[in-house]
C-alpha cells in the first residue's frame, strides 16, 4: 500500500481525496480501565476543548451539509413552501433533462482534450527540466507562475486574448503566420478547445512540478546500471524513468481526471455555457439549477446531479485506490 | 518487465544537497558532442517558450495597464505605440475602488487563513497528543469528508447559510459565511497530524512529568516545533482564499463587501478596458509577489503532493 509521505494543502480537495484514500487511520494506543472521574483527572475535559472547534466547524459545514445533500436530492424544496419527499423524482427529472447528456457529453470532451493537453507535455518539459545543469529555479519559477495568477484573472485576461476579431491578441499573432481570425470562444466548434488551452495553461505548471520532485527521488544508480548495459538515453527513459514514475503519473492523471469533472470557471466567465450549450459542463448545469434559473431555484435537481456527480467521483478514487494497491504490492 | 531493472529501489537517506542533475543524463553522456548540443539546444529553446508562455501574458498584462485602451484594441501587440497611459492604474483605484476590493480580499483572506489554522492545530494536536477515545472515529469521518469535492456541497452550504438551523437569521453578506466553512478542511488537519504524529514523543512525556498541562504543552512546545507545516498551511489557505471565486459570489450579493476576484467578472462590461486591465493586474500584484518571496516553499509544497512512497 501506497504511503504519501506529505501534501500540500493547495491541492484543491478533490485531488486530495484521492491521495487521501491512501491514508488509514492509525490504530489507538493500549487504554486502561476508565470512570468518568478518571477521564477528568486524566485531563479529559482538555482533550474535549481542542476538539471543540473541529467538531463544531466539520459538523456545521461538512457532515450536516453532506446529509443535508442527499436529503435535498430527496425532496422538492423552496424558500416558499415547506419541503416535500419526492423520492427519487429529481434523478429522474435530471436525468431527463435534455441538456444532462450534452454537460456529460462536454464535461467528457473538457477532460479528454485536458489530457491530451495537459498530460505529455507537463513530463517532457520536467525531464528536460530536471537534465539542466543550472537555473532550475528560474525554469521551475516560470512554469509555476500562471499557477499563482488567480484564475479569475487568468479566464478574464484569455478571454481578452480570445477576442474574435482581426485586432484580438491572439488573431494578431496568427496574422503574423499568415493565417485569418479564427473566432475562438464564439464558434461552437473552438469554443471547449479554447477554454481547455487556458485551463492547461493556468494548470499544467503544477504538474511539471509534481514530476520534476518525483524524478528527483529516481536513484541515480538505476540509470549507471542501464548505462553500463549499453543503454542510450531515450532507452533510459523508456526503461527507467517511465516504470519509476508509474504511480505519480497514475496519480496525476486520475487527479487530472477528478478536477476536469468539476470544471465550472472556464465555461461560467467565458461562455456562460454557449454557443448553443456547447461548453456546458456538469457542474455549471447543477449550478444553473439551484442559482441561475430564472423560473426560481430548482435545489432538489441540483442536489441529485451533486449526488450523481460524487458517486461517480468517488467510483474514480476507488479504481484508483485498488491499481496502485495491487500495483504496490507486485 | 526488463533486465535492466536489475534491483528494487532501495531506501536511500534523503539528499541534503540538491543533485546536480536527475541523473537520467550521465556526465560522460554530456561529453558527447550530439547529446552536448542536442539537449543543451532544446533546454535553451525550453527557456524560451517558458519566458513566452509563463511570463508572457503577465508582461503583456502589464504592459496593457498602462498603454491607452485604443492602443490596446487596435495594436495590442504593439508596444506603447503612442506611449503610455497611467490615468489606468488611478482610474482604477478611484472610478472602480480596487482598493475597497483590495482590502475585502485581504480580509477574507486572513480570516480564512486563522479559521483554516485554529481547526487544524487544535484538532490536529488532540487527535495526535491527547488522543480521546473516540478520536478514531472521528479521523474515519474526517477523511469520508475527502472523498466528497466541496463544491458538490454548495447547494446545501448555501442553504444553511441564508437560513441557518437553530440559530435562525442569516449569514448572508457576512464575511462568517466565508470564514467559518474554510476551516472545515479535512486536508489541512490530516496534515497537521501527520507532522505531529512525526515529533518526538518523548519531549511531551517529559513536559507532561514536568507538570506542563495540555494547554502548556499545545501552546509552549507543539506550535514553536512545528513552524515549517504551520509555514506551508498558512501560505496555501492565504492563496486558496486569494483564488476563490464560486464561493463568495453567491453567498456575498453586496458589491460593497466582495473580493476583487468576485467583482472583476461584473465590472468587465461596464469599465474601460484599459481600466479594467489595470484592476486585473492589480488583483495579480499580491499573490505573484507572495509567490517570488516564498517560490522554494511554495514549489517544494506543491512537489512534495505527488511524492508517494511506493
Amino acid at each position: 500500500m501506497s504511503k504519501i509521505d506529505f501534501m500540500p494543502s493547495e491541492l484543491d480537495q478533490s485531488q486530495q481525496t484521492a491521495i487521501a484514500a491512501l491514508s488509514a487511520p492509525r490504530p489507538a494506543p493500549p487504554r486502561y480501565r476508565r470512570t468518568p472521574l478518571t477521564w477528568l483527572q486524566s485531563g479529559g475535559l482538555s482533550r474535549l476543548a481542542f476538539l471543540i472547534p473541529l467538531i463544531a466547524i466539520f459538523g456545521a459545514f461538512s457532515w450536516y451539509p453532506i446529509v443535508k445533500l442527499v436529503i435535498t436530492s430527496l425532496q422538492q424544496t423552496n424558500f416558499a413552501a415547506p419541503a416535500k419527499w419526492v423520492g427519487l423524482h429529481n434523478f429522474s427529472l435530471v436525468i431527463h433533462d435534455p441538456l444532462f447528456p450534452i454537460a456529460v457529453r462536454n464535461t467528457a470532451e473538457f477532460a479528454g482534450l485536458a489530457l491530451i493537453f495537459g498530460y505529455p507535455i507537463p513530463l517532457v518539459v520536467a525531464l528536460l527540466v530536471s537534465e539542466l545543469r543550472r537555473r532550475r529555479g528560474l525554469y521551475a519559477a516560470l512554469v509555476y507562475l500562471p499557477v499563482v495568477i488567480p484564475p479569475v484573472v487568468a479566464v478574464l485576461l484569455w478571454y481578452t486574448f480570445y477576442n474574435a476579431g482581426p485586432t484580438g491578441v491572439f488573431n494578431t499573432i496568427l496574422h503574423w503566420l499568415g493565417i485569418g481570425p479564427q473566432p475562438w470562444i464564439q464558434s461552437q466548434s473552438q469554443a471547449m478547445p479554447s477554454l481547455v488551452l487556458e485551463s492547461t495553461w493556468a494548470n499544467a505548471g503544477g504538474t511539471v512540478i509534481i514530476y520534476l520532485a518525483a524524478l528527483t527521488g529516481v536513484n541515480s544508480e538505476l540509470y549507471e546500471a542501464a548505462s553500463v548495459d549499453g543503454a542510450g538515453i531515450w532507452k533510459k527513459i523508456w526503461h527507467v524513468t517511465l516504470p519509476q514514475l508509474r504511480t505519480v503519473l497514475l496519480v496525476t492523471m486520475i487527479l487530472q481526471i477528478i478536477g476536469t469533472a468539476q470544471v465550472f470557471l472556464e465555461p461560467y466567465l467565458f461562455t456562460q455555457g454557449g454557443p448553443n450549450n456547447a461548453t456546458i459542463t456538469v457542474l455549471l448545469l447543477i449550478y444553473n439549477y439551484a442559482f441561475g434559473n430564472s423560473l426560481g431555484p430548482q435545489y432538489g435537481e441540483a442536489a441529485a446531479l451533486s449526488v450523481m456527480l460524487v458517486a461517480f467521483l468517488a467510483l474514480f478514487s476507488l479504481i484508483y485506490l485498488r491499481a496502485t494497491r495491487s500495483w504496490s504490492s507486485e | 518487465m526488463s533486465a535492466i531493472r536489475v534491483r528494487r529501489r532501495r531506501e536511500h537517506p534523503k539528499r541534503v544537497t540538491e543533485v546536480p542533475t536527475g541523473g537520467l543524463v550521465l556526465a560522460s553522456d554530456w561529453r558527447r558532442p550530439s547529446v552536448k548540443w542536442g539537449l543543451g539546444t532544446t533546454q535553451a529553446l525550453l527557456l524560451v517558450v517558458l519566458v513566452i508562455i509563463g511570463l508572457g501574458p503577465i508582461l503583456w498584462l502589464v504592459k496593457a495597464a498602462i498603454t491607452p485602451t485604443q492602443d490596446t484594441l487596435i495594436q495590442p501587440m504593439s508596444v506603447f505605440p503612442h506611449g503610455t497611459d497611467l490615468s489606468n492604474i488611478s482610474n482604477a483605484w478611484t472610478q472602480v475602488d480596487i482598493g475597497l476590493y483590495l482590502k475585502n480580499t485581504i480580509v477574507l483572506a486572513l480570516g480564512s487563513w486563522a479559521s483554516q489554522l485554529i481547526v487544524s492545530t487544535t484538532g490536529a494536536y488532540a487527535l495526535s497528543v491527547l488522543r480521546p477515545k473516540w478520536g478514531s472515529l472521528i479521523m474515519v469521518l474526517l477523511l469520508t469528508t475527502l472523498f466528497v469535492p466541496p463544491v458538490v456541497l454548495l447547494v446545501p452550504l448555501y442553504l444553511e447559510i441564508v437560513h441557518p438551523p437553530i440559530f435562525g437569521g442569516t449569514l448572508e453578506n457576512n464575511y462568517f459565511a466565508i470564514w467559518l466553512p474554510a476551516g472545515a478542511s479535512a486536508f489541512n488537519v490530516v496534515l497537521m497530524k501527520r507532522f505531529f504524529d512525526n515529533l518526538p514523543r518523548e519531549i511531551f512525556e517529559a513536559a507532561r512529568i514536568d507538570g506542563c498541562g495540555p494547554v502548556r504543552l499545545f501552546v509552549s512546545i507543539v506550535l514553536p516545533m512545528s513552524k515549517p507545516i504551520l509555514g506551508v498551511v498558512s501560505l496555501f489557505a492565504v492563496l486558496a482564499s486569494w483564488k476563490d471565486f464560486l464561493w463568495p459570489l453567491l453567498v456575498l450579493s453586496n458589491p460593497s463587501e466582495q473580493p476583487i476576484s468576485v467583482r472583476l467578472p461584473t465590472i468587465q462590461s461596464e469599465t474601460d478596458l484599459g481600466v479594467f486591465l489595470a484592476a486585473m493586474l492589480i488583483a495579480c500584484i499580491v499573490p505573484i509577489v507572495g509567490f517570488l518571496i516564498f517560490q522554494r516553499t511554495i514549489l517544494r509544497g506543491t512537489g512534495l503532493g505527488g511524492a508517494l512512497k511506493g
